[in-house]
């Protein structure tokens, strides 16, 4: 029963922080710069490991479906059936995933080492809204950047996907990317990139909580940045769940 | 500054008990009490990063406790706090420390003058070529004056003093100490200073107010203090 408590709780604190993003004091400041300079850690210092990491996902994906389908008679389908995949589900949740593990436990590191350090309240007390410049600037830049290396990442998955293909048979690029596009639609590409605002949201949002709420000191601060992880992948499919019965109701699938 | 009846509980422990406090103009107040007494939190309330359950902080007429997010910072644009930490931005330079407070304040200010006031502050001690250092790179005496440099850059009325010799060996304290009665003298502020140091309270006293069971059980100058018979205050000076 306590566990329940705490757990509802922490939903309940979660929800409340979350609210302030929406009914924040329109008269403090615009931090522009601290919110450009979070673009650039958030969205631009990720681009390295999510082209990674999309690479890799490609080609391992491509060179386990290959033999399935040959199997099938169907290899030839393999370009559009790959890229389905990526476009629709494994790139959007393969992204939000690295950036739950990279960016999420960094914010929620960074915010509980600051708490933990008074930072914050020095803030409250020199005129700042430390919500505004901490948690809004993060959740704003982690809502645009998460699509935009959703797509980077989908790309260069796409990349990894002819790699794999070519290591066992040849297929020009032209006829990789014809065959890819013969299959995609906007509607493959257009929910999958409205979920990514979302998971942004989500991530971020759970990294500055669990931050601003951290406590105990240094320990505090490693507990915040393992549950903030933590927490955002559960998130990351909850919040997919939702959208692919919103998808299905809309007939997208 | 005026505090009366300034009453705050943590759940049902009750830290502060209809506390009253007045400091006058130019006046240096020590806050002594024993750990947990409430002496932060006492300080918290002045500056509204805890909000009092009962009472009224009046400072230069205006009051504190209640009022909008906007007026706060209007208020708090006339306090400055010392925090135990130094709360120094570790992802900021020590201009960019200088300069938050700066450019955050309600009246706008140029370039210039924000650089001709972080010169000001670093000057007024002495640390005039750290501008361009990390927090990290500092020592923890100099982390203390850049902290206080900070605190004194929009020139409070108020300065509030949250252990600001705690963890300083006692070379660097007196300096601190020092500081901090050159820029009460320079800014003619008025000081609230939570100490369990003895030689601080010493060297910066004016008033030495005791906190115990979240009332003000004694008041008087540091001389009195230490020729008091009273077992409660005898303490702090064995």
């Amino acid at each position: 029963m306590s566990k329940t408590k705490a757990l509802l709780e922490q939903t309940g604190g979660l929800v409340r922080f979350a609210g302030h993003f929406v009914v924040m004091r329109r008269q403090d400041r615009y931090e522009i710069k601290e919110f450009l300079s979070q673009c650039y850690t958030i969205g631009y210092l990720s681009f390295g490991l999510v082209g990674l990491t999309g690479f890799i996902m490609g080609l391992v994906l491509t060179m386990q479906l290959q033999p399935a389908l040959a199997r099938y008679g169907v290899a030839a389908e393999l370009p559009g059936m790959v890229a389905i995949a990526i476009i629709r589900e494994v790139g959007p949740i393969l992204t939000a995933l690295v950036f739950a593990g990279k960016i999420g436990s960094s914010i929620g590191a960074e915010l509980g080492s600051m708490k933990a350090s008074e930072q914050i309240d020095a803030m409250e007390v020199s005129g700042t809204n430390p919500y505004k410049y901490l948690v809004a600037t993060r959740v704003i830049a982690s809502m645009i950047m998460l699509p935009l290396l959703t797509i980077l990442s989908d790309a260069i998955c796409l990349g990894g996907s002819y790699v794999g293909i070519n290591a066992t048979s040849v297929i020009s690029l032209r006829l990789f990317f014809q065959k890819v596009f013969a299959h995609l639609s906007f509607e493959d590409l257009l929910p999958a990139l409205i979920k990514t605002f979302f998971f942004g949201f989500a991530i971020s949002m759970i990294g500055c909580y669990k931050g601003f709420t951290s406590c105990n000191g240094t320990r505090g601060v490693g507990n915040s940045a393992n549950s903030a992880v933590v927490l955002s992948s559960v998130a990351i499919f909850m919040i997919d769940l939702v959208a692919v019965q919103v998808t299905n109701l809309l007939r997208l699938n | 500054m005026v505090i009366e009846g300034l009453t705050k509980y943590f759940g049902t422990r009750k830290v502060l008990d209809e506390f009253d406090l007045t400091v006058n103009e130019r006046e240096n107040v020590v806050i002594l009490g024993k750990s947990g007494a409430g002496k932060s939190v006492l300080i918290k309330c002045i500056i509204g990063l805890l909000v009092p359950d009962q009472g009224s902080i009046r400072v230069y007429g205006d009051e504190v406790v209640g009022i909008s997010e906007l007026e706060l910072d209007r208020v708090r644009s006339h306090i400055g706090f010392l925090f135990q930490g130094n709360a120094l931005y570790d992802s900021m330079s020590v201009r960019e420390n200088l300069e938050f407070p700066l450019r955050r304040h309600w009246i706008k200010l140029s370039q210039h003058e924000i650089d001709e006031m972080v010169m000001e502050s670093l000057t007024n001690v002495n640390l005039e070529n750290t501008a361009d250092m990390m927090p990290a790179e500092l020592s923890g005496g100099m982390q203390k004056r850049i902290a206080l440099a900070r605190t004194m850059i929009l020139k409070p009325k108020i300065i509030l003093y949250d252990e600001p010799t705690t963890g300083l060996d006692p070379v660097t304290a007196r300096d601190i100490d020092h500081l901090i009665l050159k820029l009460q003298e320079k800014y003619n502020t008025s000081s609230i200073i939570i100490s369990h140091d003895m030689k601080c309270v010493k060297n910066t006293a004016d008033r030495i107010v005791l906190l115990l069971d979240g009332k003000s059980y004694h008041q008087g100058t540091y001389s009195e203090f230490e020729g008091a018979e009273d077992e409660k205050i005898k303490q702090f000076f064995e």
